[in-house]
């Protein structure tokens, strides 16, 4: 097996504040395949996004990436210079953002910020890449691109300025798309054309796309893998399948009853109760104890390992665990029978 | 943009009149006259002088005739030294442009360097050395700061020269200028570019492997600017005009100082020639500064 685009190997990514460290992502590793489609899904602050940053290395102060390695066709992107990074963002790894209302610069034109990334990472002259800028408008469906070239983000709608944004990340054709919680801001009808458009592009273009999301039902029909993230780790991984119909982790399926069902009269949502973990003082077992329901002694004093469940899943939680030993015993009850 | 600036140039004329007519008869209202002088002259030369000068008939009519002679161009003559008062608007006002165009020119460049300067370090030294001073020259009044540069780098050090007549030196009178403008601007820019580089579009231009100068310079300075742009407009106009102070610390003839000594002299025509002029500098500027706006930021519409 040849080795992944992007393999990424015990992340950790730390923001220093003053009241201590805040431990945004801790220890996390993935790979993604070539035109492979990998969805991240967590609640707010479960470290999604600061994972995508960390790829792109563009956290701000104080944030840092504080260990691990990303490696990148196998090189590790972490001990890039500014210079090489700067050539790596936009051309390598593109990132669409969450709120396309605020992601583009109001001063200056679509054109001119289309045709920013087009002019810095390829040999195209203005005119070739104000016709670049006009055919990856055309691609991603913006209607009367010439005339859109011409303006400012403030006429376009919410939807558009995020075709646009597609649009710009796609431009100098990278290998991998990050789109952190590219529809959160969109309204329905939106959310579902700009999912539709990246799934045509991504069958067009072939990259690989990482999905950023903290909604279950966006990603289900677009991954191959999905990871659960909480509290700055991997809870849960495998197959959209197994992670949908077959999750192994309490978090995993707190999430999933949490999704508004039109097949189900349920008069309410079952939340999760309590609320994240405070990542400054993390506790010694499994984050989400607390606000587990199947709570058990062990799971407040020991981190859980990450466990294969089968081939396409994996989960770090002591049920696991738990059901292979009651198996067992069960199995041995059978045999004393 | 053009029915715009016409409205707003109406709009001004209303303003400039309006502050005319409170100068006016606010200057009317104050005791005593340009002719009455501890040693009163002779009742008969004062009465001949103000009859000349209209100043025995009602205030109310006084104020046509002036609006009258103004709408001719006629700004008419200093009663102090008799002098066409056009005449000394236009050469004093040259001293104190040439000052204070050096000054704003020097404030705006300084001030906004400095400013970015001060938030891309935020926090570290360059920061901290740059709000303290700033804060120093926004705090110290002008006239004490002006002594002690002309103590220190003229008396003391001799540096640079006194100014005067024959051998004017512009540096020391520019910088006393200058620095409380230039620490206004540094603040205001500072605080907006901070406000500015943490929005989401400076995160999408280093996404898109934009070098950082050009994310500070293109992206973020452009926006910053838009919050500065209100201040400058008037400073420009208040500067130009002159520091009386300034200008008496370092005994240049300048609009401040002539301004000061009209009001003492009670010289109504200077008085209300300055004050007109003042004003419609001031409204002129801020038009301009108005249409400033458009250029920076996109979004403006004027209609």
């Amino acid at each position: 097996m040849s080795t992944p685009l992007l393999q990424v190997k015990n992340l950790c990514t730390s923001f220093n504040v003053d009241s201590g460290e805040v431990r945004a992502v801790n220890g996390i590793s993935f790979n993604l395949d070539k035109g492979k489609v990998l969805g991240i899904v967590g609640e707010s602050g479960s470290g999604k996004s600061v994972t995508a940053y960390s790829i792109m290395r563009i956290l701000v102060e104080p944030g840092k990436i504080t260990g691990g390695q990303i490696l990148f066709n196998g090189e590790d992107i972490v001990q890039y210079s500014n210079k090489q990074m700067r050539e790596f963002r936009g051309k390598r790894v593109s990132i669409i953002f969450q709120d396309p209302m605020t992601s583009l610069n109001p001063v200056y034109t679509i054109g001119n910020q289309l045709r920013e990334a087009i002019l810095l990472h390829t040999d195209r002259n203005r005119e070739q890449a104000n016709a670049r800028a006009l055919e990856m408008l055309q691609l991603v469906g913006v209607n009367e691109p010439e005339k859109r070239l011409k303006q400012y983000p403030y006429e376009l709608s919410g939807g558009m300025r995020q075709r646009v944004m597609i649009a710009m990340a796609l431009a100098c054709e990278p290998d991998i798309l990050i789109a952190d919680e590219p529809t959160t801001a969109l309204d329905v009808t939106i959310q579902a054309q700009i999912l539709e458009l990246m799934q045509e592009l991504q069958k067009k273009m072939g990259m690989a796309i990482i999905m950023i999301t903290h909604d279950l039902g966006v990603i289900a029909d677009m991954c191959d893998e999905i990871i659960v993230m909480y509290a700055g780790r991997i809870c849960e991984r495998g197959t959209a399948d197994e992670i949908f119909y077959n999750p192994r982790h309490e978090y995993t399926k707190g999430l999933l009853r949490s999704i508004p069902r039109l097949d189900t009269n349920h008069a309410r949502l079952i939340p999760i109760a309590g609320s994240p973990v405070d990542l400054t003082n993390m506790p010694k077992g499994c984050a989400f104890a607390s606000r587990c329901d199947e709570c058990m002694k062990i799971c407040l004093t020991e981190l859980p390992e990450e466990l294969d469940i089968n081939d396409f899943h994996k989960a770090s939680c002591w049920m696991n665990v738990k059901q292979v030993y009651d198996e067992a015993a069960r199995e041995k009850e059978a045999e004393n029978k | 943009m053009l029915k715009y600036t016409v409205k707003r140039v109406l709009l001004a004329v209303v303003t400039v009149f309006i502050i005319a007519a409170v100068t006016f008869f606010a200057m009317n209202a104050i005791p005593g006259g340009p002719f009455s002088k501890e040693k009163a002259p002779d009742p008969a030369v004062q009465a001949a002088l103000e009859a000349r000068f209209n100043l025995d008939k009602p205030v109310g009519q006084q104020f046509i005739i002036y609006l009258g002679n103004l709408a001719r161009g006629d700004f008419g003559i200093s009663l102090k030294t008799g002098r066409e008062i056009s005449q000394i608007i236009g050469e004093k006002f040259a001293v104190s442009a040439k000052l204070g165009g050096m000054a704003a020119g020097f404030a705006i460049v300084f001030g906004l360097i400095l400013g970015s300067v001060a938030a891309l370090c935020r926090n570290k030294w360059p920061d901290r050395l740059i709000i303290f001073l700033t804060t120093l020259f926004v705090s110290v009044p002008s006239f004490i700061l002006a002594t002690i540069l002309l103590l220190v780098f003229a008396l003391t050090l001799k540096w640079v020269g006194v100014f005067n007549a024959n051998s004017p030196s512009y540096v020391l009178p520019v910088i006393s200028l200058m620095l409380y403008p230039m620490s206004y601007i540094t603040r205001l820019t500072k605080s907006s570019m901070l406000d500015v580089l943490g929005q989401d579009y400076i995160r999408t231009a280093r996404a898109k492997g934009v070098r950082d100068s050009f994310v500070i310079f293109k992206h973020a300075l452009r926006n910053a600017l838009i919050p500065v742009i209100t201040y400058v407009g008037p400073m420009i106009a208040g500067i130009l005009t002159g520091s009386m102070v300034v200008e008496t610390v370092f005994t240049i003839g300048g609009l401040g100082t002539e301004f000061v000594r009209s009001i003492n002299n009670q010289d109504y025509p200077l008085i209300m020639a300055t004050t007109i002029f003042l004003a419609v500098l001031m409204v002129v500027a801020t038009l301009i500064s108005d249409l400033v706006y458009k250029l920076v930021d996109p979004k403006i519409t004027f209609d």
